[in-house]
Formats: C-alpha cells, structure tokens, sequence
C-alpha cells in the first residue's frame, strides 16, 4: 500500500476548503475561544491581543506567548490558528512545532523582514496570507500559500478597505477573463505574479486557492456584504469581543454567513444585538494603515 | 433522461466542502444536484450527502433553523444518507473528542467515531486505499482509491450489522499512539453511508456513483419517491449571487 503523504497542496488547501462558508474569530483566552466555538465559529485564531488593543497600544506585535496559545489549544475541538509575523519563519517554525492548524503571516504584527515573506513551500503546517489586489494574492500563493485573505484594515470595525480589497481581486479577476492569452505575459508582469498563477486563475475565474475576507467586519450585514461580494469566508476580529455581546453577535455573524443571500435571515438575526465595536474613520489624520505594510 | 426524471440528490450546504460535491455529483448522467439549507430544499431530495466542514458549525446552524427533527424524519424514511468526514461524525451514534457539552448529532450508524483522531493539521495526509468491492471498477490495475484525510476523524468500533468498506493500516508513530494496528474508514449500513476521508477534494466521482446507485436502489423501492415535492427555485432569493464562478482547482 502507498505511503501516507503529509503536507501536500491537496491537503493544505483541502483543510481551507472545509472552513469555506465560515467564520474565524479572534480569540486572547480559552474563555473567548469557547464563546466562539459555541456560536459555531469553525476555527480560532489565538492572539496575545485583538488588533483594536494592538492599534490603541502601540508599540512592536509579535507572536503570542506559546503558553497561551496551547491553552487556546486545549480549550477547544476546532481548528486553532496563530498569527507569526512577516518574514519571520522562526516564529512560523515554533508554531509548526505547536501542533498549530494554520499560520497567519500577518501584517497586523509589525513585520520582521520588510522585503521577504516566509517561504511557506518548507513547512507542512498550511498558511493563510493577506493580500489587498491579484498581483499580491498571487505572489503569496506563489511563496506557497494555501488561503488568501483580504486585508481590509484590522482593529477598524470599518469595512471599507475589506470591501476595496475584495472588489480589487474580484474585478482584475474579470479584467483578465477579458484578456487574450497572447496578452497574459505582460499582464503577469505588470501584477509582478508568475505566469503560470495569472493563467491559471483566468481559467478558474476565481483566485486558485479559498479566499476569505477579513479586517473591519463587525456586524451581519457586513459580514454578508462580504460574501456576496464572492468571498468564502469571514474573519473576524475585533468585531466580536469588542462588541456589547460578544456571544450573541458571534452567533448572529455565523448565521448571516451561511444564510448570506437570504435577507429575510439576515434581518433576523441582526435584531437585539447590543453595542457594535467603535469604529475607527480610516482617512482620520495619523491614521496608521496596516494593509499597507507588505506587498 | 428528462430532466424532471432525474435522480435528485440534496448536498446540506450550512458550510464546508458542499460546493465540491456538487462539482463531483454534476459530471454523473441523470442527476440534479441541490443544495439544501432550508426544509422545503431537503424534501425535494431523494438522497442527501453531509459534506466535509466543521461538524460542531453545522449542528449549531442546523439546530438554529430547525433542521435536525427534519434530518431525523428524512433517515426515518430511509432515504440514504452520506457522511464524508464532518457529516461522519453526525451520522454515528457514538462520537468521543466533541467539544464540551457534546454536539446535537444526527445518529442512526452503528458505530464510534472518535474526532481528530490523527490530530492537529501537520498530521492530515493523503494516501492510496484498496478499493472496496462494491466501488465500480476505474482503469487503474492496482484498484486503489486516492483518500485524502484532513483533521479526520475515524470509526473505532462497529456494531453487527454494519459493512466495512475501508480500512487504513496506521503508520507506526501512528500505532505507537492508538495502539492499534488499523482503523476503520468508511461504512456503510442500510441507507446511511460514511466515509471519513473526502472523495470530494479528488477527481475520483466513483464514490459518488456509488452514493448515486444506493438512492436509485432505494428509490426504485420507494414508489412514492416519484412523486417528490418540486425542488424551489435557487433563484428565488433576494440577495446578490457572486458573480464569480466557486469551484477550486483540485489539487
């Protein structure tokens, strides 16, 4: 009988495809994580801080202490995600060796190489990436992503740039279904992404692996935009444990993904739902841009 | 065959791998492939797949519409049933490794799955599994099948009247944990069907015929299966339906 193969694209990718229709919410503890886990969140992503606390305090965001995060761990039966930063592959290295079920190379964490991201062909444990337009999608597939997230602006709870970002990828996907394949070369060039990666999403009609939205949604509605916008999923941040109550407005969000097209179910389940996070305006004076860290 | 003669089969698609089964069962001649959220979409259907995904996220959006007496009533009729990973798990009378407080199962499999059996994602896999007698034949002499494993759970014990379909011989480190030599991945037992891998994610749609010919079997049994309820109009609904095509490379 074949040997058991582990780590294959079929299966990095293959564990994103189970998560599609889903939401995946920011935890700090095992409290939270099992909140989110009860209003049926299909993964977790452990953090130190959500990244509304990383705005409001500053300073340097690093990978979360790997005691909590195996306490996270611990707590719940769903998948647990982990963000590392940048570049940093040690960090990615440490969270491989936590058993952790997907790494977020995250732009919310201040970024550890300003030039390089992590090459994510050299670990098992899959990846998920943020990317804000195609070309910067299909560079991180090419680096080995398995899953694709729109940066939108984490720690907001404005959608804005979540919805600038989608419509970004979903509209120069329809550009280059218009193209000639003669014209793909210089298209491929001009997204500073491979060939093969510009063709292969223009068969599809759609970016080659899952792709969520994230950074900024913060109610139903919003999260119901975004999948009528063609994403497969929804982060959610700040959005929840920032909110009135938490537990209630998780439940809610769950409920506006799967029923996302159904307006009847969406106005039902966005009744009652106590305070929503504070936003932030995104063209405020000294307003500090995370999306814009990497490309 | 006419289009309204066709085999109807419903994927429940709360969340998860639905949008692949629906690929997989569309290239089989003379079935429709529903998607079932709702009540009225699952009555229409002759047979029903629970696809891959979180199995805890689905039973708390089925229980929130009232879905589950409805699944129940739909395997009281013995109309079949398939579980692949996820819809294993709600398809076993007895699951370990739940999350606290248990999860609101479907039932009906004589057997216990425990989740997660292989762990956390670094240990999901895929592999070659001998095929069983009953899947139809394929061009390949060695008659294997490619079975992809993801955070999968596995069926640890079987009642009497239960049909194994496929094992898998554990790796060594694996035995070393579970202290057991294999594991039982896929059954089959009356109407219901489980498999713990997904055919899904592969080209291979013989499990799906496979599927296919139990709910023809069964309706062919069932007269009444001719007269099912009209299947509503996708369309019907309010929202805006992306415009970009879903289906996902397979890899």
């Amino acid at each position: 009988m074949a040997e058991q193969q582990r780590g294959t694209q079929a299966v990095k990718v293959g564990l994103a495809q189970m998560l599609k229709g889903g939401v995946i919410m920011d935890v700090v503890t095992p409290e939270e994580a099992r909140i989110a886990e009860e209003a049926g969140a299909v993964a977790v992503m452990a953090l130190e801080r959500v990244p509304a606390d990383i705005r409001r305090n500053g300073g340097v965001a690093r990978m979360s202490d790997p005691q909590m995060i195996r306490e996270i761990k611990a707590a719940v039966t769903i998948p647990v995600m982990a963000k590392a930063r940048i570049g940093h592959f040690v960090e990615a290295q440490i969270l491989e060796a936590l058993g952790i079920d997907y790494i977020d190379e995250s732009e919310v964490l201040t970024p550890a190489d300003d030039v390089h991201h992590i090459n994510k062909h050299a670990f098992k444990v899959p990846f998920v990436c943020g990317c804000r337009d195609l070309g910067e999608a299909l560079r991180r597939v090419a680096e080995g992503a398995a899953m694709i997230r729109t940066k939108g602006e984490a720690g907001t709870g404005n959608v804005v740039e979540a919805v600038r970002h989608a419509r970004a990828v979903q509209g120069a996907i329809r550009q280059l279904q218009t193209m000639d394949d003669d014209e793909l070369y210089v298209y491929a060039k001009e997204l500073r992404a491979p060939v093969d990666l510009v063709r292969q999403t223009k068969a599809l009609g759609r970016l080659p692996v899952v792709n969520f939205a994230a950074g900024g949604v913060a109610t139903p509605a919003d999260a119901a935009l975004m999948m009528q916008l063609g994403m497969d999923g929804v982060f959610v941040g700040s959005g929840i444990f920032k909110s009135g109550d938490p537990a209630k407005r998780a439940r809610a969000i769950v409920q506006a993904v799967t029923h996302y097209n159904d307006p009847a179910i969406v106005a039902e389940v966005s009744c009652d739902l106590g305070e929503p996070m504070v936003g932030i305006d995104v063209r405020e004076k000294g307003f500090q841009s995370y999306a814009g860290r990497s490309e | 065959m006419a289009a309204d003669r066709a085999t109807r089969i419903g994927v429940l698609a709360l969340q998860g791998s639905f949008r692949e089964h629906m690929t997989l069962l569309a290239r089989i001649p003379g079935v429709q492939a529903v998607e079932v959220r709702t009540k009225a979409e699952l009555e229409s259907c002759a047979g029903l797949i629970i696809p891959g995904g979180e199995s805890t996220t689905m039973a708390l959006v089925a229980e929130r519409w009232g879905l589950i007496p409805e699944l129940q009533q739909f395997a009281a009729q013995e109309r079949p049933i398939w579980g692949t990973c996820a819809g294993l798990i709600f398809l076993a009378n007895r699951a370990s490794g739940t999350k606290e407080g248990g999860q609101a199962l479907l039932g009906g499999l004589d057997c216990t799955v425990q989740r997660n059996y292989f762990g956390a994602q670094i240990n999901s896999f895929e592999t070659l599994l001998p095929a069983p007698a009953c899947l139809p034949r394929d061009s390949d002499p060695a008659d294997t099948f490619r079975a992809v494993f993801i955070r999968a759970p596995a069926i640890t014990e079987t009642g009497s009247g239960v049909e194994v379909l496929a094992e898998y011989r554990l790796t060594k480190e694996e035995q070393a944990v579970q202290q057991r030599d294999s594991v039982v991945v896929a059954v089959r037992s009356g109407a219901l069907m489980a498999t713990a891998f997904h055919p899904e994610l592969t080209q291979d749609s013989r499990w799906h015929e496979l599927f296919v010919d139990m709910v023809r079997k069964h309706a062919a049994e069932r007269a009444a299966a001719a007269a099912a309820a009209p299947a509503p109009d996708p369309a019907a609904k309010l929202g805006r339906v992306p415009t970009r095509p879903a289906d996902l490379p397979v890899y």
